[in-house]
């Protein structure tokens, strides 16, 4: 799969660089969940929607301004605010498949 | 039955119809149809709405099975697993463990899991199963699944299990009779099968993967109608636009769509009353039933038609699935007053009344959002104030179109006292978020439920239980105060004649109070009413329609017309600030004590909410006397 992350609302991503958290997804984009940074209990419940390490997560509508965000995960539609999804790290894609231009 | 059922040996023994379990809770994840079985299968008037966490504390409905046997139902708030994180999860927790104080352990259970999203619902059947309790696995939704090309074998996924599984549908109703063999037939535990380790959920994930990949379970194709439906509600622009549409439209009903229905349970409840006067001899007892309680409770019960109005909408939004969609546009602003996406579900059922919106903050995980939702959610308009401002807006502010046949001067003045109440709640929750109950920003975590037809039965469902408790209020509380306020206009007697109203117990207790609220522009009868309507809000029509009543003789002109001679527009809408802040309800202070443990909060709250009326009103007052009278 090829996707496009040179744009980005917080503009901690570099042109053409890979997103590495939850919220470095634009909409209809997927990618999977490395791990979760956040407390026990908050991973505890994020798990149990479907967030677990090695799931795919398609980020889907938002409010507007773009905070909280729809997840599609493991069937259901889950909304989360910007900076939980900034904790949840993303498995890096050059491991499944290569750039095209690298 | 009964006794057998302490003796396992005696219930083998027993009827077939005295076999079965004597209490049953109803378990699964919120929004998998929980309520809607349990009203289903009891009739009890639970409500039911498509919103993730409408159960907060657990509900008990007994059934008759057809044998004449007896099964307790327990509706238990929804949990993703055993591990609590709010109030409410904590409630099905104890219950279930046999730890409540309330409750006795059940003696099985009925596991409800949606269909359509199995994977993931299967985790919770590990834990339940782990209970060791004779389990039902109940699969809801079972037209969705079929009707969107999904698939299970409910016969490998009882083997699976060890348990029996049903497929059914709780809305409309298929596949009920597995659940009422279930309860009638004396039941086993389940058999032992591997349960994977409850405290490792990438494990527990696996594990429901294995039994559903086994049970041939196929996941169906995401709903269409929700991604349709969603592309315009979570539309940047349409869609806040159609939050606000939604509104103004719900307003306007409630004022053009309730009236010729008020006018007609107005003119049924004068004809009554002259009916009814007729049949007694002129005397005291007559002037008690008809100026007392036909004219105090009826000023109330004529508002039924447009608070059972305010509630059929608010079910479509809920049922539906929009209002989900209504927290998520609405966190942004949540979260600029330290609040979150969740405290707008309590708020906004707090339009309905404070009371089960209080209730409702248990799904808060957060104690100090949890605090501060309680704090301010009085001040969202409940419906015991529409009466209140119906009455007065109608009084004082014309009938005239302003944005053409769209919004009223009515409606608008409705929807302005709506939006001073939403106002104070938000400045008064960034004061105590930045203050007193500061706390870190939050995760908001909410699960968006599909979007759903609402059901005819549900929303008929939901109107009956409101006119019950309308009704019942009016019957109890309104009645009783309607009657002790006749007899207060009545006493002490003067020579065995009536005295003058103004010289009577009410016409004292009013002119007590009267140099304190002078200068909000409200004389005593006003006076009378603000004591009375400390019960509940709604008390004040009814009392000012007892005082007017017993003056009705000299007059003969309706609540209206007699209020526009008592109040100049300064004093009306000073009267309305002052309603629009004030705490005046008993039931809500007895369930902010009851949720925060004590009398400190409530105390606070209600002196806070009282300084705030007093203080807002006075300046009302004194503004529209000095720029516009």
């Amino acid at each position: 799969m090829q996707l496009s992350f040179k744009r980005d609302a917080d503009g901690h991503l570099a042109a053409g660089s890979e997103p590495t958290t939850l919220a470095h997804l634009r909409r209809g984009e997927h990618a999977v969940i490395d791990r979760l940074d956040v407390p026990d209990d908050i991973a505890r419940r994020l798990m149990e929607l479907g967030f677990l390490p090695g799931s795919t997560v398609t980020a889907g509508l938002s409010a507007p301004g773009g905070d909280p965000r729809v997840f599609q995960v493991d069937g259901s539609e889950i909304a989360l605010r910007k900076e939980t999804a900034a904790r949840m790290k993303l498995r890096s894609k050059q491991k499944r498949s290569r750039p095209v231009s690298a | 039955m009964g006794d057998c059922h302490r003796c396992p040996v005696a219930a083998v023994l027993s009827a077939k119809s005295h076999a079965g379990p004597r209490s049953v809770a109803i378990v699964g994840p919120p929004n998998a149809g929980k309520s809607t079985l349990f009203n289903r299968l009891t009739g009890l008037r639970q409500k039911v709405a498509n919103f993730p966490g409408v159960t907060v504390e657990e509900h008990v409905g007994r059934v008759t099975l057809e044998g004449g046997g007896e099964v307790d139902l327990i509706d238990l708030p929804g949990i993703y697993s055993l591990e609590p994180r709010s109030e409410d999860e904590q409630v099905t927790r104890d219950v279930l463990m046999g730890q409540s104080a309330v409750r006795a352990r059940p003696e099985a259970v009925i596991l409800i899991l949606d269909s359509t999203n199995l994977g993931r619902h299967l985790m919770l059947a590990a834990p339940i199963l782990g209970l060791g309790l004779p389990t039902l696995v109940v699969l809801n939704m079972a037209d969705d699944l079929a009707s969107r090309g999904g698939k299970v074998d409910d016969v490998a996924l009882s083997e699976q299990l060890g348990a029996p599984v049903a497929l059914i549908s709780a809305s409309r109703g298929e596949g009920i009779e597995a659940i009422w063999k279930f309860l009638s037939e004396r039941v086993a535990q389940p058999s032992p099968v591997d349960l994977p380790l409850l405290n490792n959920v990438p494990h527990c994930r696996l594990w429901a993967q294995r039994v559903g990949d086994n049970a041939a379970y196929h996941p169906p194709a995401p709903p269409l109608w929700t991604t349709r439906l969603d592309a315009v509600f979570l539309h940047p622009v349409v869609g806040p636009a159609v939050f606000f549409a939604v509104i103004l439209a719900v307003f306007q009903a409630i004022f053009t769509g309730a009236t010729p229905l008020m006018d007609g349970v107005h003119d049924l409840i004068a004809w009554s009353g002259t009916l009814v006067g007729a049949l007694i001899p002129n005397g005291a007892l007559r002037s008690l039933v008809v100026d007392g309680v036909w004219a105090g409770v009826g000023a109330v019960v004529v508002f039924l038609p447009q608070i059972l109005l305010l509630f059929l909408f608010l079910g479509i939004l809920e049922d539906s699935g929009y209002l989900a969609r209504a927290a998520l546009i609405a966190d942004r602003t949540m979260a600029r007053v330290g609040l979150q996406g969740k405290s707008f579900i309590p708020l906004l059922s707090a339009y309905a009344c404070a009371v089960p919106a209080i209730l409702a903050t248990r799904t808060i995980e957060n104690k100090r959002d949890r605090i501060a939702t309680i704090l301010i959610a009085p001040f969202m308009t409940c419906s015991a104030r529409l009466p209140v401002y119906t009455l007065i807006i109608a009084a004082f502010v014309p009938d005239k179109h302003i944005l053409g046949p769209f919004l009223g001067a009515r409606a608008a003045a409705l929807l302005g006292l709506y939006l001073l109440g939403f106002t104070a709640a938000f400045i008064t929750a960034k004061v105590l978020k930045s203050s007193i109950l500061k706390s870190q920003r939050n995760s908001f975590v909410m699960e968006m439920p599909p979007y759903r037809m609402p059901t005819l039965r549900s929303l008929a469902l939901r109107l009956y239980d409101r006119s019950k408790i309308f009704l019942r209020r009016a019957g109890t509380i309104i009645l009783w105060v309607s009657i002790a306020i006749w007899c207060l206009a009545h006493l002490p007697l003067d020579h065995g004649h009536v005295p003058p109203i103004e010289k009577s117990l009410a016409g004292t207790m009013g002119r007590t109070i009267e140099p304190a609220i002078q200068p909000l522009g409200f004389n005593w009868k006003i006076g009378v009413g603000l004591i009375t309507s400390l019960a509940a809000r709604e008390v004040i029509i009814s009392t000012l329609g007892t005082i007017y009543g017993i003056e009705g003789e000299s007059h003969g002109t309706g609540l209206q017309a007699a209020i526009q001679r008592d109040l100049n527009l300064a004093g009306a809408v000073a009267l309305m600030v002052f309603f629009a802040f004030a705490m005046q309800c008993m039931s809500t202070i007895a369930v902010v004590r009851k949720e925060t443990g004590g009398w400190r909060w409530p105390i606070a709250q209600f002196l806070y909410m009282t300084g705030l009326a007093y203080s807002s009103a006075w300046v009302a007052h004194s503004v529209i006397m000095r720029f516009y009278m």
